[in-house]
């Protein structure tokens, strides 16, 4: 970018233009046109119904003067015991997640892992990651009925996917001469790993860790609505029954407890490093 | 006694690192290995401990086939064989007394070593190494708190706690200053000269292998051009193992005791080449 | 410290004594909290069906087994709206992002008191609230349809965007804003010269990355009606199309893993 071209302009002097970003001319004028057409292409094959947006912002005001004030009591009963699933479910689900990414991370680390159980632990990995936690959740619910074991089992996998992954790419970036010395004194596969290469990984996974817990519980209101317990099923009766007032506490009870986690992580990261 | 014979070393790319290496090394020799960047210095020591795995020849420490072992034998064989690196490769977050301590993996079981949890053995023969390399006082620091000299220093014990037959050392001055290179080379050396060690070490600093070394050998493209004593080092040994350049002044400088005129400018002020020699001709 | 003195002779410990004791109640205190909550899970939990889904699993794969390849024509127009939510959303999404960013960090703030604690709040609000709640509330307002879906993932994507974009901006050399305002530049040059330059490959990895979560997110949303592949998977699902729903879940599995393709590629050319 802070290349300048010069040339001579035809009054004789000297005229300069900021050097394009993208250098090769073909391909930044490709790149604008593909980025236009995509753009014309996408609104014109959107079938948005303007009219009906339209006529919705009065009602959304409506509906938005709804969830004021946020009424924490009437249903306090059903939030409480939701927002303690959602807990539960978080930090099981996060545990389990973590103990069982590691030896999947590991087997997806490219310069630790044989070349077959690298192939098979990504493919893994892939799938895991490839959906979203609610397309697992509805097929959890319907292999193990409803309730916060589907969750559980959702959110854990989909820990792994997550987890997995980047513990595997950690390792692939890590130091190798540090893992190499210690290769060098004889040690075994696992004192090898808990000497050469987890000292080189751990802060940024403790950190990546508390990361996840925060993201299952929030993950934890949306498996709900497809019946894998938690808040999120609160949350839904909440709309099912109009009562965008409690609906609205819970969301407040969610920001405040994501903010609260995001504080205590900090916290944990900075001793860690 | 280390001995190699026909040792040879194709990389996946193609590069033949090592052609036919045939070389002895006598127990409690020390020998510098020097040679241009890519002669196959670092290729040669590590075929030895099979960090790299060479691709023909064969490797014998005493009666043990190196090249012939599977999995735990050469776990075995490893711990017989400290290994100084370049750069030091300390595992950084871990303290100084775990670095050194993990010089005992081969000899200690996983759940222990998972612990922590050496012998008592071990850990008062970690306490006396760091005492005799002036760290002792650094025993919990962790290995990233520590200067490049603390940092050798601490390398050298993780090597020694093995208790090793041979010494493999990279390149052990590759990232020190000048003074800090003399002093690790002349702690190697008499650590070798005090346990009977025999040592390899690379070095690409021709004037500290002529210093500190008994024995020289030069690499050049994978195979061996010079081996013989170090003061034999003439300019036209140095121009067939490093090419042509004016070598008149790195091995002057020697002869005359005086300038050091060489690379390893800046020390002169407390420790001249001549206390130097003295004592190394004390050790040999 | 951990290195104990007795009888003249020293020995050592990885820790010292308190701190051991502290690292093995906290593995004590995380197996109880694991059990405790693991109880009030399996309380909820009716294990006769847990116990029959090996069986279930077994007869769902079988149902699911010959994918109905025919389907895969009705599914084009869908994924193109899904990828259009996506990448929609997530250009609204960075345009309302770089503003809020530019307000919550410490260092371009323009007002700390006020200014600064409303942008974060706006940040962690946006973060906490998933793409379908989102959309559950949009739909109600805006109607069903794709326009909901691309608001959802867009006001989703704010606090993500914003957040990293706001510590990137943190985390900027100082020095090159000082040597610009030495210059006697406004503050809106100061910007466009100091700042800008210095979080543009941060801002458009950023964006990128959020682009290839937003496929994942958007792959859900019609199941709340705001568009997408969704609806014909909830569609399916309903109508117990087994056959159907794995195609529709092959053709998920694709597209993400192609999208994470073209991401990591786009985030390596602007490292």
């Amino acid at each position: 970018m802070a290349t300048s071209t010069a040339s001579p302009s035809s009054s004789g002097g000297v005229s300069w233009r900021k050097a394009p970003f993208i250098a090769d001319a073909r391909l930044r004028w490709g790149l604008g046109i593909g980025l236009g057409a995509y753009l014309a292409a996408a609104a014109g094959t959107l079938e948005i119904d303007w009219l009906r947006a339209w006529e919705g912002l009065p009602r959304g005001r409506q509906f938005i003067s709804a969830f004021f004030p946020p009424d924490m009591t009437s249903r306090w009963n059903e939030i409480g015991e939701g927002i303690l699933e959602s807990i539960w479910m978080a930090l099981t689900s996060t545990m389990a997640g973590i103990a069982l990414s590691i030896p999947v991370g590991l087997g997806a680390a490219r310069n630790i892992a044989p070349p077959p159980v690298y192939l098979f632990c990504r493919a893994l990995l892939s799938v895991f990651r490839s959906f979203q936690e609610v397309i697992l959740a509805i097929f959890f619910v319907k292999l193990f009925g409803f309730g916060p074991f589907a969750g559980f089992v959702t959110l854990s996998l989909a820990t792994i996917g997550f987890y997995g992954k980047l513990l595997a790419e950690d390792i692939e970036d890590m130091d190798p001469v540090q893992a190499e010395a210690v290769r060098a004194t004889g040690a075994g596969w696992f004192q090898w790993i808990n000497y050469g290469v987890q000292p080189q990984v751990m802060p940024r996974m403790v950190g990546l860790g508390l990361y996840r817990l925060d993201i299952n519980f929030r993950e934890s209101a949306v498996v709900g609505i497809v019946g894998g317990g938690g808040i999120g099923a609160t949350l839904n009766t909440a709309f099912d029954r109009y009562e965008f007032d409690s609906a609205a506490a819970i969301l407040l009870i969610i920001i405040g407890i994501v903010l609260a986690v995001e504080y205590t992580s900090g916290l944990i990261r900075k001793r860690v490093q | 006694m280390l001995k190699m014979s026909g040792l040879t070393k194709r990389y996946r790319t193609g590069d033949l690192a090592l052609r036919e290496i045939d070389l002895e090394v006598p127990d409690g020799q020390v020998m510098a290995l020097i040679g241009p960047s890519g002669a196959g210095k670092s290729t040669l020591i590590r075929c030895i401990n099979r960090l790299v795995e060479p691709t023909s020849g064969t490797v014998f420490l005493n009666d043990i086939e190196l090249n012939a072992l599977h999995r735990k034998g050469l776990r075995r064989a490893r711990r017989n064989i400290g290994m100084i690196f370049q750069e030091y490769a300390l595992v950084e977050r871990l303290t100084v007394m775990e670095n050194v301590l993990s010089g005992r993996l081969g000899y200690v079981g996983f759940w222990r070593s998972l612990f922590r949890k050496f012998p008592r053995p071990d850990i008062a023969e970690a306490f006396r190494l760091l005492e005799r390399v002036d760290l002792d006082p650094m025993v919990d620091k962790r290995a990233d708190e520590l200067s490049g000299g603390q940092r050798q220093r601490v390398g050298i014990c993780r090597a020694l706690i093995q208790n090793p037959l041979l010494l493999l050392v990279d390149e052990p001055t590759a990232s020190l200053d000048p003074k800090t290179s003399r002093q690790i080379m002349r702690l190697i050396c008499e650590l070798c000269k005090e346990r009977g060690l025999s040592a390899i070490i690379n070095i690409h600093d021709v004037q500290l292998a002529r210093i500190f070394a008994e024995r020289v050998v030069g690499l050049r493209m994978g195979e061996i051009v010079y081996d013989g004593l170090p003061d034999r080092l003439t300019p036209k040994v140095l121009t067939e193992i490093y090419g042509e350049e004016d070598w008149e002044t790195t091995i002057g400088g020697e002869k005359t005791g005086g300038g050091d005129a060489g690379e390893n400018e800046g020390d002169d002020e407390d420790a001249g080449p001549h206390p130097e020699k003295e004592r190394l001709a004390g050790m040999i | 410290m951990a290195v104990i003195t007795k009888d003249g002779k020293r020995s050592w410990r990885r820790r010292s004594l308190r701190n051991q004791l502290a690292v093995q109640a906290g593995w004590l205190g995380a197996a109880v909290a694991f059990l405790v909550c693991w109880r009030f899970i399996s309380e909820k939990t009716i294990w006769m069906f847990v116990l029959d889904a090996p069986q279930q699993a077994a007869d769902l794969a079988s149902r699911m087994a010959p994918p109905d390849w025919s389907y895969l024509a009705k599914l084009w127009k869908p994924l193109w709206d899904t990828i259009n939510i996506a990448t929609l959303g997530t250009l609204l999404a960075i345009v309302l992002a770089a503003p809020i960013a530019f307000c919550a960090a410490r260092n371009t703030t323009p007002n700390s008191l006020l200014v600064r604690p409303v942008a974060l709040f706006i940040i962690v609000a946006s973060r906490s609230i998933n793409s379908l709640i989102w959309a559950l509330m949009l739909v109600t307002i805006l109607g069903p349809g794709i326009l909901a879906g691309i608001v959802a993932i867009g006001l989703r994507s704010i606090g993500f965007c914003a957040k990293l974009l706001y510590e990137a901006i943190e985390e900027i050399d100082p020095r090159q804003v000082e040597a610009v305002t030495a210059t006697g530049a406004s503050t809106a040059q100061v910007t466009a010269f100091g700042i800008v330059p210095q979080i543009m490959p941060a801002f458009a990895g950023i964006s990128v990355f959020r682009w290839d979560i937003n496929i994942r997110e958007s792959t859900v949303l019609g199941l709340v009606g705001a568009g997408g592949i969704g609806l014909q998977l909830n569609a399916s699902i309903m109508n117990l199309a087994w056959t159907r729903v794995s195609v529709i879940l092959l053709i998920i599995i694709s597209t993400v893993v192609f999208s994470e393709w073209i991401s990591a590629r786009v985030r390596q050319a602007f490292i």
